[in-house]
Order: C-alpha cells, then sequence, then structure tokens
C-alpha cells in the first residue's frame, strides 16, 4: 500500500511536470503563431495572404501527424536537446512541439472571436500589428483564451499519457505498465481516479477564471 | 517613399524625423477630404454589387458633411474608403492635400492617426476602463504617460464623462458609450472625424445631445466632420453641407437647406418626401402610403 502510494505520488508529480511545462512552452510557440495567423488575415492589420497561406499549411502539417508518431519521430530532437529519450524532461521536447500547432489554432479562433469592429476600430486608429497584438487582441480576447488554455491543459495532459507509453513516466505510464501489463486493477483504478480529479480541477478553475475576467468588464456571456 | 505630409497633418505625428514629414504650407481654403472617381465592387458568391461607381467628393474645412442615402446605397462604403477601411478600386483620396490611396502601411497608418472615425454601435475595448480607451490612440501615437494623462482628463470633462474615467464600457448607457467614443476619436487632435451612422443606434434624446456635442466640437475646435446618417432629420439639425447617394453614385450635393426645400434627383425628391411624411404622420395614418 504504502508503495503505491509513493509510486502514485511520483507519476502525478511527473504528470503535473509534464503537463505544465509543456503547456508553457507550447504556448511560447503557439500562442505567437496565432497571433501572426491572425493578423495576416484578410483586412487586418498585417494583411498577407502568403504568409497567412504558409502558416496555416505548417501548422497544419504539425498537425497531421498521429500524435505517437510525432512523438517517436521527434526523440532524436530529445536527445539533442536534453541529452536523453528516457523521462520526463526528455518528453517536454516532443510533447511541446505536439501541442504548439493546436494551441496556435485555438489561439487564432480566441483572436477571431474578438468584435471585427473593435479590429477595424483600431485600424482607423492607425494601430500597427504589434500594438494590434499585444494591445486589442490579448486583452480582448482573455476570457476566450483563458478557456482556450484550459482546453489545451486537459489535451496536454491527455497526451502524456501517451508519452508515458514509450518512456516518459507519469500517471499514464503506470497505469500501462503496471495497471494494464501487470494486471494491477488497483493501480489503474487508482490513476485514472486521480486523473479525473486532474481534469475536474482543471476544468473548474478555467472556468472560474473565465467568469472573474467577464464580471470584473461587466460583459456576461 | 519620403511622404509629403502638410504642416496641418504632421503637428500630431509622432515621430516626426523618423518618417520625413516634410512640411507644405496649407492652403488658406483647402478642402479637408477630396475623392476623385470612386470605384469599389464587392463580389459577393451570388453575385457583384457595385457600391461605388464613380464618386467626387470634396468636404471643405470646418464643415459637417452630411453623407444620406437609402440602405446600400454605398454612403458606408464611401466613409471607409476616406480612411481606406476600404480599398476602392480605382481612384484617389486626398486628406488635407496628402494623397492617402498611395501611402504604404506605415504611412497610412500614421495618416489614421489623424483621421478619428466613430460608428454606429461605438466599438470600445471591453476589458479597458474608459479612461485606458480615450487613452488608447495616444499610446499608439507614442505619447508620454504625463501628456496621456491631462490629455484624457480633458478629453473627458470635454464630453461630459469625467465621472466615469474607471468604469468599464459595460457599465454604460448607449449615449456614454458614444460620448467615450468620440473623446477616443478626438484623443490625437484630428484634421477629420468620420461618422459612421453614430446615432442610428440610439434614443431620440440621446441622439439629441449627441449631435450638440459634434456641433459644439466643430464650433469651438473647428473640426471637420463627414456623417454618414440615413436618418434625415440628424442632417438637418447638425449638416451645413449634404449630399445624397444612391446606387453608388452622387445623385446631388449642396448646402443643407437648399436640397431639403428643393431637391432635384429623384433620391432627394423620395427622401425628403418620405422624411415630411413621417413628420406629418401621413404615413401612419394613410397606411401603405409608400
Amino acid at each position: 500500500m504504502n508503495q503505491l502510494a509513493e509510486m502514485l505520488l511520483k507519476g502525478l508529480q511527473e504528470t503535473l511536470y509534464m503537463t505544465f511545462s509543456a503547456t508553457a512552452f507550447g504556448l511560447a510557440i503557439g500562442l505567437p503563431l496565432g497571433a501572426v495567423l491572425t493578423i495576416t488575415s484578410k483586412g487586418h492589420a498585417l494583411e498577407s495572404p502568403q504568409l497567412n497561406r504558409a502558416l496555416g499549411a505548417l501548422v497544419n502539417l504539425g498537425r497531421s501527424f498521429p500524435s505517437l508518431i510525432l512523438i517517436i519521430v521527434l526523440l532524436p530532437l530529445s536527445r539533442l536537446v536534453v541529452g536523453t529519450t528516457l523521462g520526463p524532461t526528455a518528453a517536454l521536447v516532443p510533447l511541446s512541439v505536439e501541442m504548439a500547432p493546436f494551441i496556435a489554432r485555438i489561439a487564432e479562433n480566441a483572436f477571431k472571436e474578438v468584435d471585427k469592429g473593435k479590429i477595424e476600430a483600431a485600424m482607423a486608429m492607425g494601430t500597427g500589428p504589434w500594438p494590434m497584438i499585444t494591445r486589442v487582441l490579448v486583452p480582448e480576447a482573455m476570457p476566450a483564451l483563458v478557456r482556450g488554455i484550459t482546453l489545451i491543459l486537459i489535451s496536454t495532459l491527455g497526451l502524456t499519457a501517451i508519452a508515458g507509453s514509450i518512456g516518459a513516466g507519469g500517471l499514464g505510464s503506470l497505469a500501462i505498465r503496471y495497471g494494464y501489463q501487470r494486471f494491477r486493477t488497483d493501480v489503474m483504478f487508482a490513476t485514472v481516479a486521480l486523473l479525473i480529479v486532474l481534469v475536474t480541477a482543471i476544468q473548474v478553475t478555467g472556468n472560474q477564471v473565465a467568469k472573474h475576467m467577464g464580471r470584473r468588464r461587466h460583459v456576461y456571456e | 517613399m519620403p511622404a509629403t505630409i502638410p504642416e496641418e497633418l504632421s503637428a500630431g505625428l509622432q515621430p516626426a524625423g523618423a518618417i520625413q514629414v516634410q512640411a507644405v504650407p496649407p492652403a488658406p481654403d483647402l478642402p479637408m477630404i477630396q475623392a476623385r472617381g470612386l470605384h469599389k465592387t464587392f463580389a459577393t458568391p451570388a453575385q457583384q454589387v457595385r457600391a461605388l461607381a464613380g464618386v467626387d467628393l470634396e468636404v471643405r474645412k470646418g464643415d459637417i458633411f452630411g453623407i444620406v442615402g437609402f440602405s446600400g446605397s454605398g454612403k458606408s462604403t464611401l466613409l471607409r474608403c476616406i480612411n481606406l477601411l476600404e480599398r476602392p478600386d480605382a481612384g484617389t483620396v486626398l486628406l488635407a492635400g496628402q494623397e492617402a490611396t498611395t501611402l504604404d502601411r506605415r504611412h497610412l497608418g500614421l495618416l489614421r492617426r489623424k483621421v478619428g472615425m466613430i460608428f454606429q454601435h461605438f466599438h470600445l475595448f471591453d476589458a479597458r476602463t474608459v479612461g485606458e480607451n480615450i487613452a488608447f490612440p495616444l499610446e499608439i501615437a507614442k505619447a508620454g504617460r504625463r501628456h496621456i494623462e491631462a490629455r484624457v482628463e480633458e478629453l473627458a470633462a470635454l464630453v461630459g464623462i469625467s465621472d466615469k474615467l474607471k468604469a468599464y464600457p459595460g457599465q454604460l448607457s448607449g449615449g456614454q458609450k458614444q460620448r467615450v467614443a468620440i473623446a477616443r476619436a478626438l484623443a490625437n487632435d484630428p484634421i477629420v472625424l468620420l461618422s459612421d451612422e453614430a446615432t442610428s443606434a440610439l434614443d431620440p434624446e440621446t441622439t439629441w445631445s449627441i449631435l450638440q456635442l459634434l456641433k459644439d466640437i466643430n464650433r469651438q475646435m473647428g473640426l471637420t466632420i463627414a456623417f454618414v446618417t440615413h436618418e434625415l432629420d440628424v442632417v438637418r439639425v447638425l449638416c451645413n453641407q449634404v449630399a445624397v447617394l444612391e446606387a453608388g453614385r452622387i445623385a446631388e450635393r449642396g448646402e443643407v437647406g437648399e436640397v431639403f426645400r428643393n431637391p432635384r434627383s429623384l433620391a432627394g425628391v423620395r427622401l425628403v418626401e418620405i422624411s415630411r411624411g413621417f413628420r406629418e404622420g401621413s404615413l401612419f395614418t394613410d397606411g401603405g402610403g409608400i
């Protein structure tokens, strides 16, 4: 029993570490990508059909790979960056790269939800591409971005389980190696229960933060 | 391309050195807006819509110029072509003598800082307080913090919303929102104010107060205003010049009094008749009149 608790705690720590770090790195790549996708679209501050199409194609390419395949393909990159292909830190590289294009689309959707009239008003005031992103799109889309990041965190959490099946560690790895391969039903139940708690906690927190933002602005959705 | 921007325009443009602004002395009776031969066609999946079919327009300094017409006559497109939110297929636009249609993206941005615009649905930033909304164009023009603070208070006082600076747009009424939008549009001392149906979403009393505010601003600052609307009564109260648009062309133009008393175009006659009919109530009492 004690051993099981220890195992679960370590798995939980690894999962949280992978989920939040990979989301952070993914956001660092995906958020700017989503912003550029938005402002290069038609009628926007940096309208450029060629750049928009090129970036769109890149994002689609990234999203086309089956997760497991992309993780395997990127293992050499992990070795290059982290020095190993095993463990949670090594998994961060493929996880971040895997999540980035998805995050770019989520961010693009959030930015496109901003009322076109506000964008136009900003354009009419001579707002350039950079202030358009930092002073208009990001603050105006913030509640939608928060809801998007909630979605992303949960997707990343799911992805860590897949990475866990090929040596990344974490709860997913426990569920597969002990719960499935060694018929340890107790481990299986415990990991799944923990994952349910995690997903619920992330979702509830995200909803609350987004709602609070709307309230502060006196915008009710 | 070194842009030649008249003094009138360059006064508040920053940074002056960086964009090679060359001051040109303004002509005494300078037209603030000159549009020549504007054409614009929109392609919808079903058909080609010809919004502008060769429009010439001249708005003099200090004018409040009404642009009226029925729905789909191209009046909003015309206004949006003036600051190039809509790029015309053909034709040129000059603002205070500076050709806008040939400017690159960066210089167009600088020029737009000197052209204020207000909208039917206000388009305030929900994430910003009233004060921060008014400060936005000043931030974009890289004004200093001190200057921004002083200017925001000055503008808020001008439009009568000094007590709402910390409020969010979501807490304001329509009339208050439009006042904030006007303050925001005036922040960088524009040479022209463009108004796209700015009173069309407001009730009659609020419309009246906004019109008085615009008139005051026009008188005090000599601000040139181009005002698109479908409400003829608004033009009657506010404007000194009017152009009637029909099917993408200017059907007639002139002094407001002259056009209302003596409309010469078919569209003008119809507009004035309908407006008069409503006023006398005949359209209500007789029913099915139009």
